[in-house]
């Protein structure tokens, strides 16, 4: 399918004006940085900030290439996104993860011949009301992530119902200010309704369970400063495939923002067990551009 | 888990490299009142204020909206109304800021545009992160005032 890279194309092109006008007014680090999925938020977790530095007169844009390496796998994604007037949010991301050690296993139990599966996320987020530093109630987003599994013959082999599902999440944001050692203090909640199964790299549905299940997922972060922010994610996850269970995500992060043209992103991730290959720990580095 | 303990104990090491770079300040100040003597007291405050009244100045975003201003009585209400904020021995003696703003239809962008000035201003100061985000704290309630929500 050549839909992503023409959609990169097109957003690019619809980005191109506002990429020589003054980046967006939002501050420093609102925007969060881009996720695995596209969506802005943290690095497996979205929140309700939208992508960029839009502020409510302004369009901005994201870029955003990241790798996680975990001991039997490796995920590459690129993702991009617009933001218009920090209502709505559209992203897309095309990850491809790489088999690694589990090419074998493959060939071996089901002489199958596949070395990497690929998947595109099509995501809109819309911002319902508040804003993640003013209101003290914070700020509310919803959205979607349309995910089309590329090569479908692996997951099918082991159980996966569809190539195709769509995620819907409900997200709250919010920053206290000077809420610890006087820094301010970002708590992200997401309640994610899914049916994907490894966050759509395996397909959607399976033998075990074929429903949409309602996941909790969350994340923290301490600004040490304006341009340093330290923080976890958590991310429960659904158990469908009979096949290999599957564990929840959790991450530590360090996310550095010298300006609002560059977001660079690490972490420790640890995806447990991830297709009959047991507990997946590695590092997750991620840079994003904003424009 | 000892792998992932030494890839934490490498994160931890960046981001200890990564506070020195940016030289951040930890030992937080307790007293309330001592936000006032951070932000350099009356004579602070006032260098900070007019340092933001430069920037305004510049900010293509800001600047109509502050057209036709008494620079020296928007200077001396905000100084007094910062050093009272931050629990100095000031009065405020200028109108509300509903009232203020009531008919400049102040946007998000322009509000932002204006936080970021000021935290720019007290950066130019030497003002320290936890400071200045004790000071944010206490402006971010007039939000709904100054955007008239």
């Amino acid at each position: 399918m050549k839909d992503v890279p023409v959609l990169l194309a097109a957003l690019l092109l619809l980005t191109a004006q506002s990429a020589f006008a003054d980046i967006g007014s939002r501050i420093w680090a609102t925007g969060g940085v881009t996720t695995i999925e596209g969506s802005a938020g943290g690095g497996l977790v979205p929140w309700a900030l939208l992508g960029s530095y839009a502020s409510d007169e302004e369009w901005g844009g994201t870029l955003a290439l990241s790798r996680a390496e975990t001991d039997d796998y490796t995920l590459a994604v690129i993702g991009a996104g617009i933001n218009w007037n920090n209502r709505v949010e559209l992203t897309v991301a095309r990850q491809s993860l790489d088999l690694d050690a589990l090419v074998f296993t493959l060939s071996n139990g089901f002489g199958l011949e596949q070395d990497e599966l690929n998947q595109d996320i099509f995501g809109a987020k819309i911002r319902l009301a508040g804003d993640v530093l003013y209101s003290p109630w914070g700020q509310w987003s919803a959205g979607i992530q349309y995910k089309r599994q590329r090569d479908f013959t692996v997951p099918a082999a082991i159980g996966a119902r569809d190539d195709s599902g769509t995620d819907v999440y409900f997200s709250g944001s919010k920053v206290f200010f000077a809420a610890l050692f006087d820094r301010n203090l970002l708590v992200n909640a997401t309640a994610r309704a899914t049916r994907a199964n490894q966050g759509g790299l395996l397909g959607f549905g399976g033998d075990r369970n074929n429903s949409y299940e309602v996941m909790a997922e969350a994340s923290a972060g301490l600004f040490l400063n304006r341009r340093w922010l330290v923080g976890a994610e958590y991310r429960q996850k659904p158990d469908n495939l009979g096949f290999a269970g599957e564990d929840d995500w959790w991450d530590l992060f360090v996310a550095w923002v010298p300006d609002r043209r560059l977001a660079v992103t690490a972490a420790v991730v640890s995806l447990g067990d991830v297709a009959t290959l047991e507990d997946q720990q590695g590092l997750y580095l991620s840079l994003q551009g904003s424009f | 888990m000892t792998r992932l303990i030494s890839k934490a104990a490498i994160l931890g090491l960046v981001v200890t490299a990564g506070l020195t770079l940016a030289g951040c300040q930890s030992a937080p100040e307790t007293p309330e009142a001592s936000l006032y003597q951070k932000l350099g007291k009356r004579a602070g405050i006032a260098q900070i204020v007019e340092d933001l009244l430069f920037l305004i100045v510049d900010d293509e975003r800001i600047n109509q909206q502050f057209k036709g201003l008494d620079v020296a009585s928007f200077h001396r209400n905000l100084t007094d109304q910062l050093c009272q904020l931050s629990g100095g021995p000031c009065t405020y003696s200028g109108r509300g800021m509903r009232e203020v703003h009531a008919d400049m239809a102040i946007t998000d962008t322009q509000f932002n545009a204006l936080t970021e000035n000021l935290i720019l201003a007290m950066e130019e100061n030497g003002v320290g992160t936890g400071a200045q985000n004790r000071l944010l704290k206490r402006l971010i309630p007039l939000y709904p005032d100054v955007r008239n929500l």
